[in-house]
């Protein structure tokens, strides 16, 4: 038995020392091999900038016409001027609101429907097939009805948003839940994990990473609803700013209200993404090389 | 003691898995299962760990039935199964999550210094390589103290070198507490050189063939003639429990 144990704590030793080498010299802790650390992320700017200047230059050399697509300095300018006069910040905090609050709403509903769904066999057969069916019917074709029982204020656009926002995070949490590794959910019988352990200790975690991809779908797809709502009659928004352009005639404000739109789901998508990303960082992905 | 008595387990797709199995394991015992697959050896051990339960029949920790799993009986898997969010000592402490953090914090430390993993404390399962992700398994099984440790083919998706070097480690961590260690493994030389006592089994529906105490001296040496010996014994128990030897006499007929 000694001679055993010898060799094993020899073995620990030099396994020991072998893993100290390899921690210093580890790659997920050597910095990035670009000069600049910002860089890569720079690289996004190219496209969107290169294709603006592109239509600069082909409006001031005559090659295109710019009064339907106006170029981008007029866009901004357009954005300026309804910087100044406050209209676009009240526009913008009226959108984020609503998408603030139907995304709230939504997730909150998909979370606890997916949840008991995806973990209580007798609740998904009650529930999933209604869903299911529900799920196949155009949100905007709710519209009518939504105007007709909430009002053609805040309430209905709002349940709109967050009815779009319920669906990609109801299936893919409570799907989630059924595809957790049987295996792992063993480890925590093994261990008697109650069903709150279960939950909080197995489930949870390793639905996350599913999770914030639903959650970055459903906040596109607020901010894709927010639109249909501010359509059927809204006085402020950045839709309102959309229809309002378009009735008036002035092609730049439309724009000046789609390149918001673009600029802020971008922005909170990015927030959505760097907050999660945080919690994530045990997942052993797919890293392309650079 | 741990006894099996007259366990049947029919599963619900009509396969008969297990038919009036007994067995009886000491305290402090090292047994090793061995028997080709579907014989019905990761079903004992399902049904011993408390995760399954058997059609009829009883199995019972010093006189406890076992209905469930029990803080005294440990399962290492065929995997790891380390969970990958959590850091290893986090995994670790998985086993005595019961415990107040401080002596959890100093029972995983020691546990992952014993096992070889102290500098890897921190680090997450995708870190680790194939061996140290077992050991870190083997930790977590460990640092509870279970009375009973059950192995499930615990070493056999590891490669050779790694698979020898772990079985002595497993030795040498028995000595600690000496629980009783059922092993459950498709590799004679494995059970040779770990178990006190060898079961063999064979399947249709799956049932103890035949049981073998190899008469070997510790520390064993997988070259020593007595060794091979054993090895050629085992393997002539299993051929027949498999049928192979039958099936190659036909064959050649």
């Amino acid at each position: 038995m000694s001679a055993h144990a010898e060799t094993a704590s020899a073995c620990g030793a030099a396994l020991a020392a072998a893993s100290v080498k390899e921690t210093e010299a580890s790659p997920g802790h050597a910095w990035p091999h670009t000069a600049w650390p910002g860089g890569n992320r720079l690289i996004g700017f190219i496209l969107p900038l290169g294709l603006a200047l592109a239509w600069e230059a082909a409006v001031a050399v005559h090659w295109a016409d710019g009064r339907l697509l106006p170029t981008p300095s007029r866009i901004l300018a357009a954005l300026a001027t309804l910087a100044q006069s406050g209209e676009l910040a009240g526009h913008v905090l009226a959108t984020l609101q609503r998408v603030a609050l139907g995304f709230a709403f939504g997730v909150a509903a998909g979370t606890v429907l997916g949840a008991v769904s995806g973990y209580w066999t007798l609740a998904r057969q009650l529930i999933d097939p209604t869903l299911q069916a529900l799920r196949n019917i155009p949100s905007i074709a709710w519209v009518p009805m939504f105007i007709l029982w909430f009002g053609i204020f805040e309430t209905s656009k709002v349940i709109l948003i967050a009815v779009g926002v319920f669906f990609p995070i109801y299936l893919s949490l409570s799907a989630s839940i059924r595809g957790v590794d049987r295996k792992l959910v063993e480890v925590g019988r093994i261990f008697r994990f109650s069903h709150r352990e279960m939950i909080t200790r197995i489930l949870l975690p390793a639905t996350l990473p599913s999770y914030v991809v639903a959650l970055r779908s459903g906040l596109g797809l607020g901010w894709m609803f927010v639109v249909a709502a501010e359509f059927m009659g809204a006085e402020d928004g950045l839709g309102f700013l959309l229809i309002d352009g378009q009735q008036t005639g002035r092609p730049a404000v439309i724009l000046a209200s789609i390149t918001s739109f673009a600029v802020l789901g971008k922005l909170t998508d990015w927030l959505l993404a760097s907050v999660s990303a945080r919690f994530l960082t045990w997942q052993d992905s797919f890293k392309p090389a650079e | 003691m741990l006894s099996v008595a007259q366990v049947d387990k029919r599963y619900p797709n009509g396969v008969l898995a297990l038919a009036g199995l007994n067995l009886t394991v000491a305290a402090g015992e090292i047994l090793a299962v061995v028997g080709g697959s579907g014989c019905g050896k990761s079903t004992l051990l399902r049904l011993i760990a408390g995760l399954d339960s058997p059609t009829a029949g009883r199995i019972a920790l010093d006189g406890t039935p076992v209905t469930a799993p029990r803080a005294e009986i440990g399962l290492v898997f065929q995997e790891p199964r380390l969970m990958p969010w959590l850091t290893i000592d986090q995994n670790v402490a998985f086993g005595i999550r019961h415990l107040p953090a401080d002596e959890r914090t100093r029972r995983v430390s020691e546990c992952l210094a014993r096992v070889g993993l102290a500098s890897r404390s921190g680090h997450w399962p995708r870190e680790l390589s194939g061996g140290q992700a077992q050991r870190a398994a083997l930790a977590r099984a460990l640092v509870g103290r279970p009375k009973v440790l059950l192995l499930d083919e615990p070493f056999s998706s590891l490669d050779a070198l790694t698979r020898g070097d772990l079985q002595e480690h497993l030795l040498d961590l028995w000595g600690d507490d000496q629980p009783t260690m059922i092993l459950v493994t498709h590799d004679i030389e494995e059970a040779l050189f770990l178990a006190d006592r060898v079961v063999v089994m064979q399947p249709d529906p799956g049932r103890i063939r035949t049981e073998f105490v190899p008469p070997l001296a510790r520390p064993r040496d997988r070259t020593d003639p007595d060794f091979l010996r054993c090895k050629r014994r085992l393997l002539a128990d299993l051929g027949h429990a498999s049928g192979f030897s039958r099936q190659r006499v036909a064959a050649t007929v």
